[in-house]
């Protein structure tokens, strides 16, 4: 886009004497796609959300996860009606599906906040195009996670009890658990991400307002943009804010999972108590959290045409902090290894021989398949710049994130120090039926998510643009 | 562009936003006090009985002593409900013919107990033993306020566990010698110094387990 008028103040006009060539490999990737300006980024984004007809099958995709709702719906209720019986928990293993289903969903919400604030902090521009949709990720995920601890309490309906407030029995929770710091741990993530979405959806839902036709639809943008008029005052309130905002967030994305990592290692069990845990849970959280950014991602770019935003460099990029965290994830497993021996203690040289030969070695074998091996394949940049083979890495992660919480809670806690106290753990029907269910969940929402809301942020995505960058106009010439 | 909001809608938004944390703050104050009012503690509360029966008169007029009638105070978790023979001990010989004691006289000639409605009701999950309290210095009145002065009985503190672990928490407050407990409107001397000696001396201790209620 050529600027057609000079408005240049004289005395920052810098002759250009001699045009420099720099050779595009030395060029930074572009973070977004060629032949853009603020209209089409502004229009890309927003007509997804309102003009274009809804495509049939963003229906049939709601539908779909709408049916996991109703089959949540359905086993809460008989839990309710039952009690946690009707789980496949009880003693020895306490914590079952319903606690790994819970580390696994706050998890997965990491990586929304790993790349909303400490890559904002760390000035990456990449993570533009990705952060709104990696926040609602992390929000609608630890909606999904929050339902299990607050279930397997037995007694929902007294869940407040968990917070400490002047209660007419005198009582304080107890401060020395770490479940008590999960509660405050987990609804402060929740509180603090919602935040940093909305405030960041702000400036988005007034071009929202501006552009909508019917008034009703004005209005309800209107009512969230909070009046939002993008004068000078408003943008130096909201960069604040939104600093702010990350600044708040960056110790979340380690605390949240060292406070969980705290459940299993506070306690005493061989194969939780160890003091690895607090870092290794963090780097399997990002590690679990990008694979489920990539295992969203790669459809939804292509379903709604976003190649040009989120482009190739985003994918490689995604598939780099996978190996990464990997790596740092396998170190962790071999560190299990590391101390089990070095300690010479019996339990834990039992607990590692039970994990690898035991009644769950076909988990433990897989785990180390999906964890271990796959991201593995990130090393080439021919799989990591192939959305299949990023898609089908992501994929194991996810399943080897979630056998990762099984090794770790069901087979540590069935053979424990009493032979005599051994049983085994298998999921029941409701186990399952409540995990699908949760899945349904956070689909649900973020299929509501991106209809209702720009899945992309109209307003920095434009910042990305040559015209946008300081000293543009020099080069306008 | 027309304005999709009327103007009154800034002053809705801004009431709203500073209103919130008042109106959450609020609410939950008046929740804290609705929990601990008499509609839920049952405090304070006269209940009809089938027979007026006034402490007033019989405690702080005529000096009966509260074992009289709940002769299982000192040894039962339970102080007892006396039967209709223990009141006619006297009504055989006084108030004969009062209309008011009919209820009375007609149980003692049926053999049919008089059906009291009780006052002081604690939830299943907790245990309360009389005799304990009574032989570790706490007396009646602690908990039942001024059972002199009630004309119709009713419930003096509101039972909740708050209120159970005020005096759990802190027993040198409330305790006093063995001789004073059936004493109405006892005065301690001096409190901070009897309070922490009668504690000792009476060995009170482990207060504040749960399973020193809750068993």
């Amino acid at each position: 886009m050529a600027t057609t008028k000079d408005t240049t103040p004289v005395h920052e006009v810098r002759p250009v004497t001699q045009e420099l060539r720099i050779p595009a490999r030395y060029l930074p990737t572009p973070t977004i796609g060629p032949g853009h300006s603020f209209a089409t980024i502004t229009d890309h984004i927003s007509t997804i959300v309102l003009r274009r007809k809804t495509p049939i099958g963003w229906f049939i995709g709601l539908l779909i996860a709408m049916g996991g709702v109703g089959l949540l719906s359905i086993s809460i209720t008989w839990l309710l009606v039952k009690g946690i019986g009707i789980w496949g928990i009880n003693h020895p293993v306490g914590w079952g599906m319903d606690i790994i289903n819970f580390v696994w969903w706050i998890g997965i919400g990491h990586a929304g906040t790993l790349i909303s604030a400490i890559l904002l902090l760390l000035r990456q521009e990449w993570r533009t195009s990705i952060n709104r949709f990696a926040e609602a990720m992390t929000l609608f995920a630890v909606a999904s996670a929050g339902l299990y601890p607050a279930l397997h309490t037995g007694r929902p309906w007294f869940d407040y009890w968990l917070f400490p407030y002047p209660n007419t029995m005198g009582l304080w929770p107890q401060f020395r658990s770490p479940l008590m710091w999960d509660v405050f741990a987990v609804s402060t993530y929740a509180t603090v991400s919602a935040l940093f979405w909305y405030v960041g959806l702000i400036p988005d839902l007034a071009t929202l307002r501006d552009r909508a036709t019917n008034i009703w639809v004005k209005r309800a943008y209107g009512a969230f943009a909070l009046g939002w008029r993008g004068s000078a005052k408003h943008w130096l309130r909201y960069e604040h804010a939104y600093l702010l905002l990350a600044g708040l967030s960056t110790p979340l994305v380690l605390s949240v999972h060292t406070i969980v990592s705290f459940d299993f290692a506070v306690a005493q069990i061989p194969g939780w108590h160890a003091t690895f845990f607090p870092p290794y849970f963090v780097a399997g959280a990002v590690f679990a959290g990008f694979a489920m950014v990539l295992t969203l991602a790669i459809p939804a770019r292509k379903f709604f045409r976003l190649e040009d935003f989120i482009t190739m460099k985003h994918l490689e990029n995604m598939g780099k902090v996978l190996l990464a965290t990997g790596l740092i994830v396998v170190y962790a497993y071999a560190m299990e290894w590391f101390y089990g021996l070095y300690s010479g203690n019996a339990f834990e040289g039992y607990m590692l021989k039970n994990r690898a030969t035991g009644p769950y070695a076909k988990m433990y074998v897989a785990l180390w398949v999906c964890n271990g091996l796959a991201p593995q394949l990130m090393w080439f940049k021919r799989f990591r710049t192939s959305t299949f083979w990023l898609f089908v890495v992501a994929m194991f992660v996810n399943v080897g994130m979630w056998l990762e919480r099984f090794v770790i809670i069901p087979a540590s806690l069935h053979r424990d120090f009493l032979p005599s106290s051994w049983g085994m753990y298998h999921g029941t029907f409701w186990d399952w039926s409540m995990f699908i269910g949760s899945i349904g969940l956070f689909f649900s929402l973020l299929f509501l998510f991106v209809r209702f809301l720009p899945m992309i942020s109209i307003f920095e995505m434009r910042t990305l643009l040559p015209e946008a960058q300081a000293h543009s106009h020099e080069e306008a010439h | 562009m027309a304005q999709i909001f009327h103007r009154s809608a800034n002053t809705l938004s801004r009431v709203t936003i500073f209103g919130a944390i008042f109106i959450a703050g609020f609410a939950l104050w008046v929740i804290g006090g609705i929990v601990r009012s008499p509609y839920f503690t049952n405090q304070g509360i006269q209940r009809e009985q089938p027979v007026p029966f006034s402490h007033q008169h019989h405690v702080g007029g005529l000096g009966i002593d509260c074992r009289y009638c709940h002769t299982s105070v000192e040894t039962s978790n339970f102080a007892g409900i006396p039967p209709t023979s223990t009141c006619m001990n006297c009504h055989s010989q006084i108030w004969t013919n009062a209309d008011m004691l009919a209820p009375v006289r007609a149980s003692f000639a049926s053999g049919r107990p008089l059906v009291w409605s009780r006052v002081h009701r604690l939830p299943d999950f907790v245990h309360f033993n009389h005799s304990i309290h009574v032989n570790k210095g706490i007396g009646c009145e602690s908990c039942h306020g001024r059972i002199d002065k009630m004309n119709l009985t009713y419930q003096a503190s509101p039972l909740t566990m708050e209120w159970c672990l005020s005096c759990h928490r802190a027993p040198e407050k409330h305790i006093r010698p063995r001789d004073q407990v059936f004493n109405m409107g006892y005065r301690p001397a001096n409190q901070q110094i009897d309070g922490p000696r009668l504690v000792t001396e009476y060995n009170v201790k482990k207060l504040t387990s749960c399973s020193t209620c809750h068993y």
